[in-house]
């Protein structure tokens, strides 16, 4: 296990949001973190990403301490992508990409073959390469969230963080989203995504961790997470499970 | 492509104005009395070596310098109507000086420059404590200006207490080239070094445009890039203003053209603001001595002429 917590608690100031969680993310699988608004998942996520210090309990990677070790390495291994971003002033898609080598580059900056060709790469895979010479600040909420996904994926790291990153997108985007998530996992990247569709979730992840009030209630597969119980219990909804007639995974209907 | 050749034609109005400012004046020189002007013999070797070039080089070192903080302020604030003067800084200084020029009237003016010098670097201190370093963009920026307010308002009751130095109080309160010379350039000259480590930083103040969480993520760390780089244009800016006084808008001015030239990667923002501001700067002098000789109006003035309709369209705009 690469990334695990131990007796996690984070939190703002002294208001504590993450309870005391022990979690190994299970290698090479696609991970989502699910649970209702308020619940403790995006402070999870931004403890796994070392944006939040512990304040009691810690993260390790492999069996290091994540806050003590070099900077540069974590950013060559853990790309996060939060929720929202600021919108950067005249800096064009490209420029934006390009940013997500900084961890490879000099002092100055310079990109060298090899990161201009996944910067191309990346480009294309997030269907971008028509944006390229255009200012982020001109794009759409949908586009420029594709373009700060393909600066995240420039990183080029085996862990990728992301922080609800459909909410933007439209739907077919979304699809899209979730098929490119496949892909890289395919190619041996570890993700974890915080997702608010829970039939979104079932259909595309291996592993599914529920939470409630800064604590991990249920993980798993999606069949053994995804029951009336707890969606009563985490989310308080009456809903039936049935399986998606073509993906075969389990899927809930409200009641 | 396009950066280049702006970056050519930004050198090339820039070399036209340094003539220009070396030419015209109380006294106008054709080209000829120019060249000849650099020789000890001319006639004309005190207007030009004496009088005319340490100005020229002075407006070129205070406007790049003023620019170059301006750039690397708004850089890390994140805030595109950030100056160096949200930190308090200028008006820290002048603060400085005017208590100098009131409570000790008959201290040698050699002082001056020093004492607004440590005044500004004191007002940078003073926010740096009251807000650590972990505080966040916003609230340093509100903080600063705040504090700028204060010092702004103990300099109007220094003046109005005391109206007998009000005017030599107020000229150096409107930031002015006038009567600098060589002592003044080898003075300023020094603070050239912050200029190649703001370049080094360049790369870190991109990334901090990404957002805290971003940038972490990327390797940088948040803190120590945003003090580093305050530090530095803390620095230039309180040189400048110990100098010159407060030259209003012209850090807040030339960032903003130069991106609107080059874009916002700060490996090239960085020089092109310099160089715009080096352009403002020496324009801004040349008007400020030519349009009524042997009448000469103070160069902060013709800044502030230049630079509040600018700002003003500039809020505009990004309502």
């Amino acid at each position: 296990m690469s990334l695990s917590t131990h007796n996690l608690s984070v939190g703002y100031h002294d208001h504590v949001i993450v309870k005391q969680v022990n979690l190994n993310i299970p290698e090479g699988k696609i991970i989502a973190l699910l649970g209702p608004n308020g619940c403790g998942k995006s402070t999870l996520l931004k403890s796994l990403a070392r944006i939040l210090k512990p304040m009691s309990g810690e993260v390790r990677w492999q069996d290091n301490n994540l806050h003590t070790l070099p900077a540069n390495f974590l950013a060559k291994n853990l790309a996060l992508l939060p929720q929202t971003q600021p919108i950067p002033e005249g800096i064009s898609v490209r420029d934006l990409v390009a940013y997500g080598r900084s961890p490879y580059t000099g002092f100055w900056g310079r990109l060298n073959a090899e990161d201009k060709r996944i910067i191309q790469q990346v480009m294309q895979e997030t269907e971008i390469i028509k944006l390229a010479d255009q200012w982020v600040s001109e794009l759409s909420g949908g586009q420029r969230q594709r373009v700060w996904l393909a600066m995240t994926l420039a990183q080029d790291t085996p862990y990728l963080l992301l922080d609800e990153p459909t909410t933007y997108m439209d739907l077919s985007h979304q699809v899209e989203l979730m098929h490119l998530l496949r892909k890289l996992n395919l190619q041996g990247k570890t993700i974890i995504t915080v997702l608010h569709d829970i039939n979104q979730a079932a259909r595309y992840c291996d592993h599914l961790i529920v939470m409630k009030q800064g604590q991990i209630i249920t993980q798993g597969s999606p069949e053994s997470v995804l029951t009336k119980a707890m969606l009563k219990d985490v989310f308080a909804l009456d809903a039936q499970i049935y399986q998606d007639p073509i993906a075969k995974t389990p899927m809930c209907v409200v009641e | 492509m396009k950066t280049l050749s702006l970056s050519a034609l930004l050198l090339c109005v820039m070399c036209v104005l340094v003539m220009m400012n070396l030419s015209f004046g109380a006294v106008s020189l054709t080209f000829n009395d120019l060249l000849s002007g650099f020789q000890p013999t001319s006639e004309f070797y005190f207007t030009i070596h004496e009088y005319r070039l340490p100005r020229t080089l002075l407006a070129m070192l205070v406007g790049g310098m003023m620019a170059l903080s301006g750039t690397l302020v708004q850089g890390v604030i994140r805030n595109p109507l950030a100056s160096p003067d949200v930190l308090g800084v200028s008006h820290g200084a002048g603060l400085a000086a005017v208590l100098l020029m009131t409570l000790y009237p008959d201290v040698s003016v050699y002082w001056l420059p020093w004492t607004a010098l440590c005044g500004g670097l004191l007002a940078a201190l003073v926010l740096w404590l009251l807000c650590g370093s972990h505080s966040s963009a916003i609230k340093l920026a509100i903080t600063g200006i705040a504090l700028a307010t204060l010092y702004g308002s103990l300099v109007d009751f220094l003046m109005l207490t005391r109206p007998l130095e009000i005017n030599n109080a107020l000229l150096w309160l409107t930031g002015s080239l006038w009567g600098r010379g060589w002592d003044q350039v080898t003075m300023i000259l020094p603070w050239l070094i912050l200029v190649p480590v703001a370049f080094w930083l360049a790369k870190r103040i991109n990334l901090v445009q990404l957002g805290d969480d971003v940038a972490t993520s990327l390797g940088v760390s948040i803190p120590v890039t945003r003090l580093a780089v305050l530090a530095i244009a803390v620095g230039m800016t309180a040189a400048c203003v110990s100098i010159c006084g407060p030259i209003g808008f012209l850090g807040l001015v030339a960032p903003h053209l130069a991106r609107r030239l080059v874009g916002g990667r700060h490996q090239i923002l960085l020089p092109c603001a310099i160089l715009v501001g080096m352009t403002l700067l020496l324009l801004a002098d040349l008007v400020a001595r030519t349009i009524d000789p042997p009448i000469e109006l103070p160069a902060g003035i013709m800044t502030a002429i230049l630079g509040a309709p600018y700002f003003l369209w500039l809020l505009f705009r990004t309502k």
